[in-house]
């Protein structure tokens, strides 16, 4: 941009205002809205603040020479809400193509019925008493609405077919554009000899209904990749960083360089990957590992973005902040493999591929049979489009979305959420399904196992004692303590030191412990690491066993699965050890243990390679990536919600169930696309004739495009009504 | 039938008139905030109003 001088010396008194988009979490109401707008317009410096309740965001503009983007992230930090700066220019590209696409979804509405209008008063006045010159007056202000509009609000479909075009393919969007064009080309020719056989009516309407298609995909797609951002953003949210002269200041993360020393206070996220300095504590890694049991970190260890401090405060060493962290990592390769998967071609573009041509050839034959029966060209022509406006949109536009409406409805009363458009068709093909372990095959959460041969006693002081932690094996044994004795009691004055264990000194020179087997001194360490002990004063020590408990049908669902003749694998970021155990309780025999976010897609790839199609099963945020890379993917409704958005569907509920469920419906919905297709082309089969006929007229074209749509709903409907899959 | 040589030019003027406002609403940015939208309408205090009271 370029500024007047004068203008530069009148902005070198009054700096620029930037301009700052925040991420705001739990943003929900009206009052929110305001208290946030409020609070961020109270701190100096702040000229206006726009909060968005929708997209969850807030705008701001500030002067940066009196305030920071951190005063506005403190500012609503301590009004309760939890803000993320977001990188703008992404999240811009998906708005601008949106506001493209309902510009022109304006433009052809308004033509269209301002065509409309006046070509109802041309057909019902045609063979009447309606003047000639005034019908032709009528077919020429129709051409000069619909020309502009064509060329203007056609763009989204003749860009894309062009495209294809030039890549050697055919998609939806070549007959389309080859309809619309042929028909104003048409039109506009007829218009000129004062012919009766205008369809500018058709083309714009035609066009007004697909964009409105095309609009709806693509708010949906920009919701999604902003809520995406939103939660990547906010994972990490702000540090506190403290100076080489100890002074703390709060930083927002993305500001983070290495080389800053971070101290991170238990119960907070890790804003950083880094390397601890001092201090010893114990962090809930499941966000990138999907481990559950939490690790023990010391001085030199890594520790990355997004992890959580669970017991104590710690002073990290930064060595790789923002876009260089893992988590950041993980969320580009995530929109990576979407975008691969964008290559899979939807079923309506491969049918497309076949129907096409089918549509072409019939309308070429039409043009040429008439031609060499001695009709003239322009007889010819006009025969010829109606043979492709009969045959092209209708059946390719609703055989596969009704099918897919009446499956996702049938899957939505069994707890089943449909979230991709074409997720029915990739699960219907698949051959392999890969589980992942924790929270998906096993119910994410420790629990006491052999509660009963536990004391009364002993469980309550273990309690008392386990109640002042946030370890997930201390919560398991005081909700054990609060089923079976109605309540805990909390120990006062509980000292936990990570990775060891709880103490609370007792009268007489004695003390209580809980916690590992060294931390209690008892003699038998088992290795397998998911148990706990508890010792008082000299007694014997008592051990607590814990288990993943798995889901109440995981051996079942497998059984089922491998009966239908799918291959079944355990992959998982836990320990060979514990993935082991799961797969043989599952009944699963090929496992992997130990997988990064990035190892897990590497194996899926290989997979590929091999030729099968993999339906995914996870729910962690590092199953994320592997979820948009399979064929297909399933998410229980307990997963992290940047899985969720990954994965084509999202059952609900303890069982695994709705994966049968699921790709029993897929396979369903999948035979009755084709006999849609089937129906479809059985009424194009009576109707393309008597059009390649020239028997066709309008009216008698929209008769039968709607009767062979009803017959094609009807049929799509048996799958929502009942009936075993 | 001369009615018609100005009806035809107001109903498409009218029509016009419509498209352009909504072109305009969505630039002004009228639609970037749809659910915030309905809450700002319940708001007592004009926006802004932190000198009013």
């Amino acid at each position: 941009m370029t500024a007047h001088p004068t203008e530069l010396a009148k902005q070198a008194h009054v700096a620029t205002p930037a301009t700052l988009m925040l991420a705001v979490d739990e943003m929900h109401c009206g009052a929110c809205l305001r208290s946030v707008e409020r609070a961020a317009l109270r701190i100096p410096g702040v000229d206006s603040a726009r909060a968005s309740l929708a997209a969850k965001r807030l705008a701001v503009t500030y002067d940066p020479t009196i305030a920071g983007e951190v005063d506005v992230i403190a500012a609503l930090d301590r009004i309760g809400f939890a803000a993320a700066p977001i990188e703008t220019a992404k999240q811009d590209r998906g708005d601008a193509r949106q506001k493209y696409l309902l510009r022109c979804v304006a433009v052809a509405g308004f033509a269209a019925m301002n065509i409309m209008l006046l070509s109802i008063a041309v057909w019902s006045g045609e063979g009447g008493d309606m003047d000639p010159a005034l019908a032709g007056l009528f077919r020429w202000l129709s051409a000069l609405i619909a020309l502009p509009t064509v060329v203007y609000a056609g763009q989204p479909f003749f860009i894309s077919a062009f495209a294809a075009l030039k890549g050697r393919r055919l998609n939806m969007d070549v007959p389309i554009s080859l309809a619309i064009v042929l028909a104003t080309g048409m039109s506009l020719y007829q218009t000129m000899l004062n012919n009766e056989q205008v369809y500018f009516d058709a083309a714009v309407t035609l066009l007004f209904f697909l964009l409105v298609g095309r609009y709806l995909d693509e708010s949906l797609r920009v919701r999604a990749r902003g809520e995406a951002q939103n939660l990547l953003s906010l994972q990490s949210g702000i540090a506190t960083v403290v100076d080489q002269d100890g002074t703390q200041r709060r930083v927002a993360a993305h500001a983070l360089r290495p080389g800053d020393r971070l101290l991170v206070a238990a119960g907070e996220r890790i804003a950083a990957d880094g390397v601890v300095h001092g201090g010893k504590g114990q962090i809930d890694q499941s966000l990138i590992t999907g481990e559950t049991a939490p690790a023990t970190v010391k001085t030199g260890d890594q520790v990355y973005a997004g992890t959580l401090n669970l017991a104590r405060a710690l002073d990290v060493e930064v060595t790789a902040a923002d876009s260089a962290t893992l988590l950041a990592e993980i969320g580009r390769l995530m929109m990576a493999a979407e975008q691969g998967k964008a290559r899979y071609r939807r079923l309506a573009d491969r049918a497309a591929q076949i129907y096409a041509p089918a549509v072409h050839g019939l309308g070429a034959a039409t043009f040429i049979g008439w031609l060499a029966f001695g009709a003239s060209w322009q007889t010819a022509l006009t025969y010829a489009i109606s043979v492709l406006i009969i045959t092209c949109p209708c059946a390719l536009a609703l055989a596969v979305p009704a099918v897919q409406i009446a499956a996702a409805s049938r899957l939505f009363k069994r707890g089943i959420v449909v979230k991709a458009a074409d997720g029915l068709e990739r699960i219907a093909e698949i051959d392999m399904v890969v589980f992942d372990k924790t929270g998906t095959l096993t119910l994410g959460k420790p629990q006491l196992i052999e509660e009963e041969e536990l004391s009364d006693t002993t469980l309550a002081a273990a309690a008392s004692l386990a109640a002042a932690s946030r370890h997930p094996y201390a919560k398991a044994v005081v909700a054990v303590a609060e089923r079976r004795l109605g309540g805990v009691v909390p120990a006062a004055q509980v000292v936990e030191t990570p990775g060891e264990g709880l103490a609370r000194s007792l009268p007489g020179d004695m003390d209580e412990r809980l916690g590992s087997a060294a931390w209690c001194g008892a003699e038998h360490d088992g290795g397998e690491g998911a148990e706990v002990w508890y010792r008082r004063g000299e007694e014997a020590p008592v051990c607590f066993r814990f288990a993943d408990a798995m889901r109440p049908d995981a051996a079942e669902t497998v059984r089922a699965l491998k009966q239908r003749g799918y291959a079944v694998a355990l992959v998982s970021g836990d320990r060979a050890g514990v993935v082991a155990r799961a797969a043989a309780e599952a009944g699963i025999e090929t496992w992997r243990s130990d997988m990064k976010p990035a190892g897990k897609i590497a194996w899926l790839e290989d997979r590929q390679k091999e030729g099968r199609k993999v339906l995914m099963v996870g729910d962690g945020l590092n199953d994320a990536p592997a979820l948009a890379t399979a064929h297909a993917s399933i998410s229980p409704a307990s997963a992290a919600d940047l899985s969720q958005r990954a994965a084509d569907f999202v059952f609900q509920g303890v069982k695994l169930a709705p994966i049968v469920e699921a790709i029993g419906v897929g396979r369903r919905a999948h035979r009755m696309a084709f006999q849609n297709f089937g129906v479809a082309a059985l009424y194009n089969a009576i109707c393309v004739p008597l059009a390649m006929l020239g028997f066709v007229t309008p009216l008698i074209a929209a008769i039968v495009m709607s009767t062979s749509s009803i017959l094609v709903t009807l049929n799509a409907s048996r799958l929502a009504a009942g009936g075993r899959s | 039938m001369t009615a018609l040589a100005w009806l035809i030019p107001v109903a498409l003027f009218l029509g016009a008139l419509g498209l352009v406002a909504f072109l305009w609403a969505l630039r002004s940015g009228q639609f970037e905030d749809m659910e915030g939208a309905a809450y700002r309408a319940l708001e007592d205090e004009p926006p802004d109003d932190d000198d009013i009271g």
